[in-house]
């Protein structure tokens, strides 16, 4: 059913943190026309739920694409179990808008988690626009922090903040004391939502452009079925074809919070029973 | 004309054979075909109900022109593979078109027989040899010459799968791009398993790749590439049937709470993802015991029998009366035996949730039917003072679907509505952009299977003329 040169098949596999690996998949027709803040789809197996993942690298002389990824759900245990040579069912995309890069002066860097691998694609582009960027990676602990050295390779400045302040500063409250003196033209944040929303609150009395990422549940992820949807600035908008980025001072975080857990009750389900060796129900044994 | 003795008339029969059906009590509990379909003797009995009309009303009526009564003629002779063959001469996908055609409101009303019993059940005989086809392989009609000129299709959805069979007959190379990871379109996201198994919509998109169209999934048209981009890079002409993928929303507040779908995700994760075997399958679906679908189309009717299914009580609130609502009345009379309730003459006006975030009550508001609007329906009014609340688990929202912006935003040149955002194509499908042409739920908004084949095959003749005059 697939082009014969489309195999989707996983190129590189490399281990971030615990649980947090970056792939590289073939995949050339995405890599012809992606840019920095889209996403694709990536389906595992016949089986498999449509799920999406932000494109953290591309290659277009070799065909490639990158996305990074933490096991949290089923089909990211599975899909960390997969090993080089293997191939995905389907990869989808470009999808969503691409990050609206230029030249603003100083930009500020904001990237949580795994989150920070796709972050350093933008953080690229924007030094290669001409920006200065001061970039801030954390992590819950010292331990999950991934690409600490590529971040202060490509970045002017650069700073860590864990939860827990096994590294670096305690949370983001420092960023308020870094915004009195220092100024900057434009924020990009990408990580947890509660991340994203405590650095948009930061930033709002200094009336800081900010840029969130968001990654909601997603099905088609082409615009047809609305379940990511979320709320900016009192409007209904679809994160997959209207973002996924968007204003973080005009984004609800509550009620996005309380959409992506929708169906976590059956996402843990799903990962035990894979766990304990797949569904023994019987149902439509196919 | 060669004039026929006058024999002694035979008794025409008026009734239709009836179609045999799954138990409503049983079939409610599986996602199994709901018609069975008919058995030999049934279709050769209806068969010979056909009167043969020297001028056949019911072709007139066909969006495709099937010829019905050749098909017809050829049953009664027991020439299967002859009929299949007529059919397909004109209709790619007759097992589909058998199942979802609203045949009473095209081919069989205009049924001479109509007039004095029962019209020509035309669809299940259409069925009926498609399904035999199924089960005695394909013919693939002979390759002719090609033509060496490219044609790439947008959607592989009822428009696009036509317009590709009846190009690559015509000896074009066709390639068909499907954003999904399967194609089929609407035939595999919308309409689900127990009115139209997927097996078979594979089956006929199997058909078409045999007639030599090249498929291609997972490739969404305006973003993978755009048709600015397929233009440069040797491809000729371009149809456009993406669909009308876009859902609506209500605009009432607490619309996005939890267990409020829109009617295309609740879909999409049954039919096309199958959320109902979950967790055989990845995707998961909640439904919970009170079920209200919001609306009173066909797509309604899929989301109410779907959640019966799933184990729920479903309601339907719909805004008019029953003698407004859009479905086709055999859905309509399927869902009510499987135990549809029908609220009619209300409409929600918020929701509202509980700490988590999950819908809990839904606030109404009953209607009054006022003089007739736009689409020629009577206007619900709402009556003042008539609000009341309902206790709801899982709410969905099937109230329409509007085009998919991505191709228009990405397409120079590509003139569309502005209010509605449908494709503006002239009478041959053919769009402001010379050698792109469009046609399905993209250019009427969403409307039915076969009037998007119809328009399908009409881009796919002025596609033809297009391209055999193209230098």
């Amino acid at each position: 059913m697939r082009r014969r040169n489309e195999t989707y098949k996983i190129i590189t596999t490399k281990e971030l943190a615990p649980k947090e690996k970056l792939f590289e998949v073939e995949a050339p027709d995405i890599a012809a026309k992606a840019k920095p803040g889209q996403f694709v789809i990536i389906i595992i197996g016949k089986k498999g739920e449509r799920i999406p993942l932000t494109i953290c690298d591309y290659n277009r002389t070799k065909g490639t694409v990158s996305f990074a990824f933490h096991e949290v759900g089923k089909t990211t245990k599975e899909l960390g179990l997969l090993s080089e040579g293997d191939c995905l069912e389907n990869v989808t995309g470009p999808l969503g808008n691409p990050s609206e890069i230029k030249n603003y002066g100083k930009v500020l860097c904001v990237g949580g988690s795994i989150m920070i691998a796709p972050l350093l694609l933008q953080v690229k582009a924007m030094k290669e626009a001409g920006n200065s960027v001061t970039t801030i990676l954390g992590a819950r602990i010292d331990d999950a922090l991934i690409m600490e050295d590529k971040a202060k390779a490509m970045s002017d400045k650069l700073y860590i903040a864990t939860d827990d302040g096994s590294k670096g500063y305690q949370g983001l409250d420092f960023l308020k004391e870094l915004l009195e003196t220092e100024k900057f033209d434009r924020c990009v944040a990408m990580g947890p939502v509660v991340m994203m929303k405590t650095v948009s609150d930061i930033t709002k009395p200094f009336n800081i452009p900010t840029i969130v990422t968001l990654t909601p549940l997603m099905v088609d992820a082409m615009g047809m079925c609305g379940v990511c949807r979320v709320t900016v600035g009192g409007k209904m908008q679809f994160s997959c074809v209207d973002g996924p980025e968007f204003d973080g001072h005009q984004v609800d975080f509550e009620e996005l919070v309380k959409r992506q857990r929708l169906f976590l009750p059956e996402e843990r389900l799903n990962s035990v029973l894979w766990e304990i060796g797949g569904c023994k129900c019987g149902r439509n044994e196919a | 004309m060669a004039e026929t003795k006058p024999k002694a008339k035979p008794k025409i029969k008026k009734e239709v054979v009836k179609m045999p059906k799954q138990k409503p009590k049983e079939r409610v509990k599986n996602f199994n075909e709901v018609a069975l379909g008919y058995t030999e003797e049934q279709a050769l009995e209806e068969a010979s109900r056909c009167l043969q009309c020297v001028k056949p009303q019911c072709v007139a009526g066909c969006p495709v022109e099937v010829p019905i009564p050749e098909f017809i003629e050829c049953m009664r002779e027991k020439k299967y593979a002859e009929g299949i063959a007529v059919i397909k001469s004109k209709n790619a996908l007759p097992a589909v078109c058998g199942r979802v055609c609203p045949q009473e409101e095209q081919c069989q009303v205009k049924c001479v027989l109509g007039k004095i019993g029962d019209p020509v059940s035309i669809g299940r005989l259409e069925r009926y040899l498609a399904d035999w086809e199924r089960d005695h392989d394909f013919q693939i009609p002979e390759k002719v010459k090609p033509t060496g000129k490219k044609v790439a299709i947008v959607g592989a959805g009822p428009a696009g799968l036509t317009a590709a069979a009846d190009l690559a007959k015509l000896g074009h190379e066709v390639v068909i791009f499907e954003a999904l990871h399967l194609p089929g379109g609407v035939l595999v996201y919308g309409i689900p398993e127990f009115r139209l198994p997927k097996a078979i919509v594979r089956n006929e998109v199997n058909y078409i790749e045999k007639l030599g169209a090249n498929l291609r999934v997972g490739n969404m048209i305006g973003r993978t590439h755009t048709i600015p981009e397929l233009m440069k890079n040797g491809i000729d002409a371009v149809f456009i049937g993406s669909g009308a993928g876009l859902p609506q929303f209500l605009g009432v507040s607490g619309e996005n709470l939890g267990g409020i779908y829109s009617a295309n995700e609740y879909l999409i994760r049954i039919n096309l993802m199958k959320a109902f075997t979950f967790p055989e399958y990845d995707t998961p679906i909640r439904v919970g015991k009170h079920v209200v679908v919001i609306g009173g189309g066909n797509v309604a009717m899929d989301c109410a029998r779907s959640s019966m299914r799933l184990g729920a009580e479903v309601c339907l609130l719909y805004r008019r009366s029953r003698d407004e609502l859009p479905a086709r009345k055999e859905e309509i009379e399927n869902a009510e035996e499987e135990g549809l309730v029908c609220r009619f003459l209300a409409a929600p006006l918020r929701f509202i949730g509980d700490e988590k975030g999950w819908v809990k009550t839904m606030g109404c508001q009953c209607m009054e039917l006022g003089p007739p609007d736009e689409s020629g329906r009577r206007r619900p009014i709402p009556i003042k003072g008539s609000e009341f609340t309902m206790e709801v688990d899982t709410v969905i929202i099937a109230i329409g679907q509007t085009p998919n912006p991505i191709i228009q935003r990405t397409t120079e040149g590509l003139e569309v509505n502005p209010k509605r955002g449908t494709i503006l194509i002239d009478e041959n499908g053919k769009t402001s952009i010379d050698g792109v042409y469009a046609g399905g739920d993209v250019v009427t908004g969403a409307a039915t299977v076969i009037s998007a084949m119809g328009a399908g095959k009409t881009a796919a003749k002025a596609i033809h003329k297009y391209l055999m005059n193209k230098k």
